[in-house]
This record gives C-alpha cells, structure tokens and sequence, in this order.
C-alpha cells in the first residue's frame, strides 16, 4: 500500500516540478507611457496605491512579479489573465482612448469595484494585499466618479 | 505513519495544483466554443450587410438611412429580450449585434462623421460583446452603455424607422438612463418584470 502511494507521490512530485520548467511570457516593461492613467488624473496617494496594487497586474503594461507569481501553476493563472484583461481595460493606454471609451471603461469600473468582482476573487487569495477593505473602496470610487464627471 | 502523511501532503498539493490548472484549460476551450459560434453568425449578417452596402452605393451619395437599419433591430430585439428577462435571447441578439457593427461601412460619411462613427462603433461593439456573455444585470449595465451609442449613432446616420426615446429615472444609482423603443408604451428593459412600466418617453424620434 505504501510503496503504491510512494509511487503515485513520485510521480506526482516530479510533475509539479516539471510544470515549473514550462515557460511563460511575461507583462512587464520599464517606461510609464504618457497615456497611463495615474499619470494623466493624478489621484492622490492613496488612490494611486490602491491602483498599483489591486488592479495594475492585470490591467496595464506592467505586472509585478513577486515570486509567488513566478511559480507554477500561479504563473499561468496570471498569464491568461493579464492578457484578458488587459484587452477589456488597460490603464498603460487608457490616454488613448476615445473620451466615449473613457467614460464607458470607467462606469464598468464603478460597478465592478462597487460589487466586489473586482480585484479578481482567486487573485486576491494568493496576493491578499490586492484586497480593497470597504474605506478603500469608497475612496477609490469617489474619485474616480470625479473623474468620470470631468471627461 | 509519519512517510504516509507527507506523502499524501504531496498528492495533496498536486492534485491542487492540476485542479487550478484544469480550471484554466476548461474555460479556454469554452472561449474556442463561442468563438466558433461567432463566427457562424458572422456569416449570415455579412449577406445581410453586403446588400445593404450596395443599396448604399446604388444611390452614391446620398447616405441612406438604411444604413443603420440592421444596428436598429438587433438593439430593439436585446431591447425586448431585457424586457421580457430573456438573458439567453438577449445574449444571442448580442452576438448577431457585434457582427453587424464589424461590417458597418463608415465610408460614405464626411470625415468628422467618420471619425465620431469609428468611435461610437468600438464602444458600442464592447458593449454587445459584454451583452453576449454575461448574466442579465451585466447585460443591463451595457445595454445603458450601448443605448447612449446607438442614439449618438442615428443622430448621424439617420434611421427609416420611427423610435421613442424612453427614460428610466431610477437606473444607474438615480442618475438616470435612456432606452429607445420602437412602442409608444413603456415597456422597462432596465428592470424587466421587476418595474415594467416605470419611466417615461422623452421624445420621438
Ligand atoms: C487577476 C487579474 C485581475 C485583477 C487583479 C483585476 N482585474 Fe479587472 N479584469 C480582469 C479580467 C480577466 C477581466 C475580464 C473578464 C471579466 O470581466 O471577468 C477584467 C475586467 C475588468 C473590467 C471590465 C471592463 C469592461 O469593459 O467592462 C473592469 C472595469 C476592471 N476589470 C477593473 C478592475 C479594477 C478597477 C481592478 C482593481 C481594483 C481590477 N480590475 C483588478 C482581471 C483582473
């Protein structure tokens, strides 16, 4: 009985550790554009924090990678993701977008922070300074309706 | 005794590990479903789209109204679905809807109306996108979007039919958000059954 289970843990081992040899692209790059969000409304600092954190792994042209988000399995969870969503909304190119598009990307971030979908649940779990407390979240959306009404 | 518990921690690990992984693949192969989906439909609106360009080029320029007549019926038709808390026809209507906007000619307008077009069209495709794969209250949220867009786009292309532009006082946190109708009757796509016949007609147009 033992000696299957060893087998079985072997084989298992070796694979877990197999995966972490598969390769994976990485987000990342060293300019702030000048179409980048942060820099173009300059919330304050909190704000801009709450951003970095919570949102810009997966919604810009940078991603922070701490080395749990190097490691296998995380690594692909973050790959597919980042390339998601940064095709719905990325913050490196928001200054791009049509003043239409800007308003509508920013409604949809209003309703995705105010009903928790955002940051990512699964995320959250393995980055939990990723998690937006409820003081966070009003601050962020106040702000950010400032914003909306000014474009 | 010790040996089995950390080796069962192992296959524990493991067997997580290929669960998340799992999860992954499942819904790459769900996004290749749709995919293929899409691109059936694309084709049917692209026979649809393609007569409705030479009626255009028969008449040279003159722009014609008609233009915007299948972007009309299949926001009226996610309209109705919304009414009537159809997430399934709302979200087939979606996907015929963003098809219909990839085959929109912008070319027979001046170059300001084009680049307002271009505009309108990238914003409102999103928002069907969306409309083709969420759950009613996200395709309600991007049905408000997409409203603003389709009126913004009529304002310019003009349309054939008659429509009523409704308000709903209530929606968007009390901000407030139009629908058009192609009824004079207010029939709510906001809230469905929920409020069916709260808000009122602004104008026709
Ligand atoms: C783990 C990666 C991840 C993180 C972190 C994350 N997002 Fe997202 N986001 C996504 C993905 C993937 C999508 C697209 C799929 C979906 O809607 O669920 C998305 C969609 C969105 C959308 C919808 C865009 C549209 O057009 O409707 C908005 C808005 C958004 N995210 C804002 C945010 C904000 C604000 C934060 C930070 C508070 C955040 N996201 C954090 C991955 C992430």
């Amino acid at each position: 009985m033992i000696k299957i289970l060893k087998v079985i843990a072997t084989i298992a081992l070796t694979a877990l550790i197999g995966i972490q040899f598969i390769p994976t692209s990485r987000n990342q790059s060293d300019v702030v554009p000048v179409t980048d969000f942060i820099n173009n409304y300059n919330p304050p600092k909190e704000v801009a924090s709450i951003l970095r954190t919570s949102c810009y792994d997966c919604h810009s042209n940078n991603t922070n990678y701490p080395w749990y988000n190097k490691i296998q399995p995380v690594a692909w969870y973050l790959e597919d993701h980042v390339s998601h969503g940064k095709e719905e909304f990325n913050f490196s190119e928001f200054g791009d977008y049509s003043d239409r598009r800007k308003k509508s990307k920013l409604k949809s971030l209003l309703r995705q922070v105010e009903q928790d979908e955002m940051p990512l649940d699964p995320y959250t779990l393995i980055h939990s300074d990723a998690k937006i407390s409820e003081s966070e979240k009003e601050l962020l959306l106040g702000w950010v309706n400032k914003v909306l009404e000014s474009i | 005794m010790k040996n089995i518990k950390s080796i069962l921690s192992v296959m524990l690990i493991t067997i997580l590990t290929f669960t998340v992984t799992s999860c992954r693949d499942t819904k790459k192969e769900d996004d290749n479903g749709m995919d293929h989906d899409d691109m059936e439909m694309e084709h049917d609106d692209m026979d649809m789209n393609d007569s409705s360009m030479n009626s255009a080029e028969n008449k040279g320029m003159t722009q014609d109204k008609s233009a915007s007549d299948a972007i009309v019926t299949n926001y009226l038709e996610i309209k109705n679905a919304l009414v009537a808390d159809n997430t399934e026809a709302a979200a087939s209507s979606g996907g015929k809807l963003v098809s219909v906007f990839e085959a929109f000619e912008v070319s027979n307008y001046s170059e300001a109306e084009q680049k307002e077009l271009k505009e309108i069209i990238e914003n409102a495709k999103e928002q069907a996108e969306h409309i083709a794969d969420s759950p009613v209250d996200h395709q309600r949220e991007h049905f408000e979007i997409l409203s603003k867009d389709v009126v913004d786009l009529i304002a310019i292309t003009g349309t054939n039919k008659t429509l009523y532009q409704d308000f709903c006082p209530m929606y968007n946190d009390g901000k407030g958000a139009i629908w058009l109708s192609e009824i004079k009757e207010i029939k709510n796509p906001f809230y469905g059954s929920k409020m069916l016949t709260c808000g009122t007609m602004q104008k026709e147009i």
